[in-house]
């Protein structure tokens, strides 16, 4: 007998196939995965920001951050780092094993209000993760966008993400691609070293009324990358951030992820713009 | 609204008549309390009974249930549908605390597990004189005007039946003989003196207007840490309170690792890993701060959200917590008045 005649059930996850996985630093793997029904895979509309339930069966579920674009639809990607009880499962996974996922959840970056803007990304560490979705997402439409920062800090060369990617990044004419580690421990790093904040400065032709600027890294990143960004003038509105919370349903109904007793972080975030930080208690 | 009257000693009768709408539930003395029970024996049934200990959300959201079932890591659709059932005696307050969980579970993506349960289930009102306790007056839900099928008004030797639903009205249908249709004048009389002398027996107040504002003023007092320094976090301000729908959810496994199901459990954000991340960071790690978290939500996130708080005066809190930190001693301490014990 069918439980749920009149009601969609959104706990039920889709069964995904994992396409592909391969380490992105020691303890970071990238995973990508396509919905076992081709209609479905090709169908799942997202934005970048938006997160995705993964269910990992006998273990639970935990959100985590699109990584790829919905403009290469088909298959949806994730960086994700062993950390948990969820993530130790996940990473047991081999190629070619079927997973859960239910979504996409979020508000996700605001990309339809973004047209015409220059577009500056500031990704630390795991940041790269959620606004990867972004950045490819700019890189497909192009002629939406002005001027294209990345701004990228890791640790170490060795835990940087993505980086043969943001590599071939650098050659690029149409963006303008900051890489910068706080250490170099190869002695072979041939780009900037110390914190990210430092190559804010070089966003020297921005338009600042017009320019939005996301940025997503470690807690602590956030209130001097923000300082330095207001420096510049941008608006506080035109600065988003995309925040973590605990989450066990996503759709708005658990509790988990309430900020400061209002916001439920899977509904109204989680990209949240430095004015929400501002006016909002309890954010960051 | 259509209303009829019920001689009080046909009411054992009238329930029987209705068992074909669904398994019945009601108030039982249980102990020193009441407890929401599964009525075998109408006689059992406590019309004077105020608030249950725990109250009707346990039928609606169960403090534990099975979401689906796997086997071998795949999901099994097969999943026992729900009984029909009947809640009967639920007051006013409880009413309107079952109107603020409709609401937040079909908001943005409707919740199935609460919507099927609740389809399935027919509310029968009953009125209620206050105890030293209930506050429901100054809240605004000391009459429910809808979400009950049926409610019944008390009046010493009968009660008057209103039909709230097109469900109400089959099961006043079901045994027509039992009631009657005609309402005199002085029959209005008696439930406006019990209506005059209920109204004069609330002993407490408190008044939630502006609470949005003044919990954004009062975010930083120094209140929250002296009532976290007496909170037990022991979770049973959520676990009692009519409004508070939080949940966790587990997968259960067997012991040869074939074997399982996902399920749903009550959760309390006074519990300190509520708000814990994988890693270990707490975004609410002091008692503080999850305190804050509790009241914020229902005083001011449920009037931005559904203009109303989430509060109905019912006075579990009151009777519950064991250091006192109840929803009207926090709000008036707030807003900086005396509390009387």
């Amino acid at each position: 007998m069918r439980v749920y005649p009149d009601v969609m059930n959104p706990y039920k996850a889709e069964p995904m196939r994992l396409i592909r996985r391969y380490p992105l630093n020691e303890d970071v793997h990238f995973f990508q995965v396509r919905a076992v029904d081709m209609e479905k895979a090709l169908h799942l509309d997202y934005l970048p920001g938006q997160f995705m339930m993964i269910s990992m069966i006998g273990y639970g579920e935990a959100p985590f951050s699109i990584s790829s674009t919905p403009s290469r639809p088909g298959l949806l990607e994730f960086g994700i780092r062993r950390v948990g009880t969820i993530t130790n499962a996940i990473f047991k996974l081999k190629e070619n094993d079927i997973i859960g996922v239910r979504g996409p959840y979020g508000n996700g970056f605001p990309v339809n209000r973004m047209v015409g803007s220059d577009l500056v990304i500031i990704m630390g560490g795991l940041g790269a993760v959620p606004l990867r979705s972004l950045l490819l997402y700019a890189l497909d439409n192009r002629d939406q966008f002005g001027k294209l920062y990345l701004l990228h800090g890791a640790r170490t060369p060795s835990d940087m993400l993505f980086k043969q990617e943001f590599f071939h990044m650098m050659t690029r004419e149409d963006l303008k691609c900051f890489l910068t580690v706080d250490q170099d421990d190869t002695g072979e790093w041939p780009y900037d070293t110390g914190l990210i904040t430092r190559l804010i400065p070089r966003l020297t032709d921005i338009d600042p009324q017009k320019t939005f600027v996301t940025v997503c890294g470690p807690p602590v990143m956030y209130k001097y990358v923000v300082d330095e960004l207001l420096k510049l003038n941008i608006p506080k509105h035109q600065i988003l951030m995309t925040l973590e919370r605990r989450m066990k349903c996503g759709i708005g109904k658990c509790g988990h992820c309430i900020i400061g007793g209002y916001i439920y972080t899977c509904i109204e975030g989680p990209v949240f713009t430095y004015w929400d930080v501002v006016h909002m208690q309890g954010l960051i | 609204m259509r209303a009829v009257k019920m001689k009080k000693e046909n009411l054992y009768d009238f329930l029987d008549s209705i068992r074909t709408f669904g398994k019945l539930w009601g108030p039982v003395k249980s102990g020193k309390h009441h407890a929401l029970s599964e009525i075998d024996d109408f006689s059992k049934i406590d019309l004077k009974a105020l608030r249950t200990k725990i109250p009707f959300k346990k039928l609606l959201v169960p403090p534990r249930f099975e979401m689906f079932a796997f086997r071998e890591g795949k999901i099994e659709d097969d999943i026992e549908d729900f009984p029909r059932q009947v809640i009967f005696g639920i007051h006013p307050c409880d009413i309107h605390a079952l109107l603020i969980m409709d609401q937040f579970f079909e908001i943005h993506y409707p919740d199935p597990y609460y919507i099927n349960r609740r389809k399935k289930t027919a509310i029968i009102g009953l009125s209620c004189i206050p105890d030293d306790k209930c506050f429901c007056k100054t809240t605004n839900t000391n009459y429910a005007e809808r979400g009950f099928d049926l409610a019944l008004t008390d009046l010493e030797d009968f009660f008057i039946v209103w039909v709230g639903s097109s469900l109400g009205d089959d099961m006043v249908r079901e045994c027509p003989e039992l009631m009657d249709e005609n309402i005199t004048r002085s029959d209005l009389e008696r439930y406006i003196k019990w209506r005059d002398y209920r109204e004069s027996q609330f002993k407490l107040d408190m008044d939630f207007t502006g609470m949005p504002s003044t919990m954004e003023l009062c975010w930083n007092d120094p209140l929250w840490e002296e009532l976290g320094e007496k909170c037990l976090s022991c979770g049973s301000c959520t676990v009692i309170c009519p409004t508070c729908p939080c949940f966790n959810v587990l997968d259960e496994i067997d012991l040869k690792l074939q074997e399982g199901r996902r399920v749903r459990k009550w959760d309390s954000c006074m519990f300190q890993e509520y708000s814990m991340v994988a890693g270990g960071h707490n975004f609410r790690e002091s008692r503080a701060e999850r305190l804050k978290l509790r009241f914020t939500h229902k005083l001011q996130a449920f009037v931005g959200k559904f203009g109303e708080p989430a509060c109905v005066g019912c006075g579990r809190c009151i009777d519950n917590c064991p250091v006192d930190i109840d929803i009207r001693t926090v709000g008036m301490r707030l807003k900086g008045e005396e509390v009387k014990r």
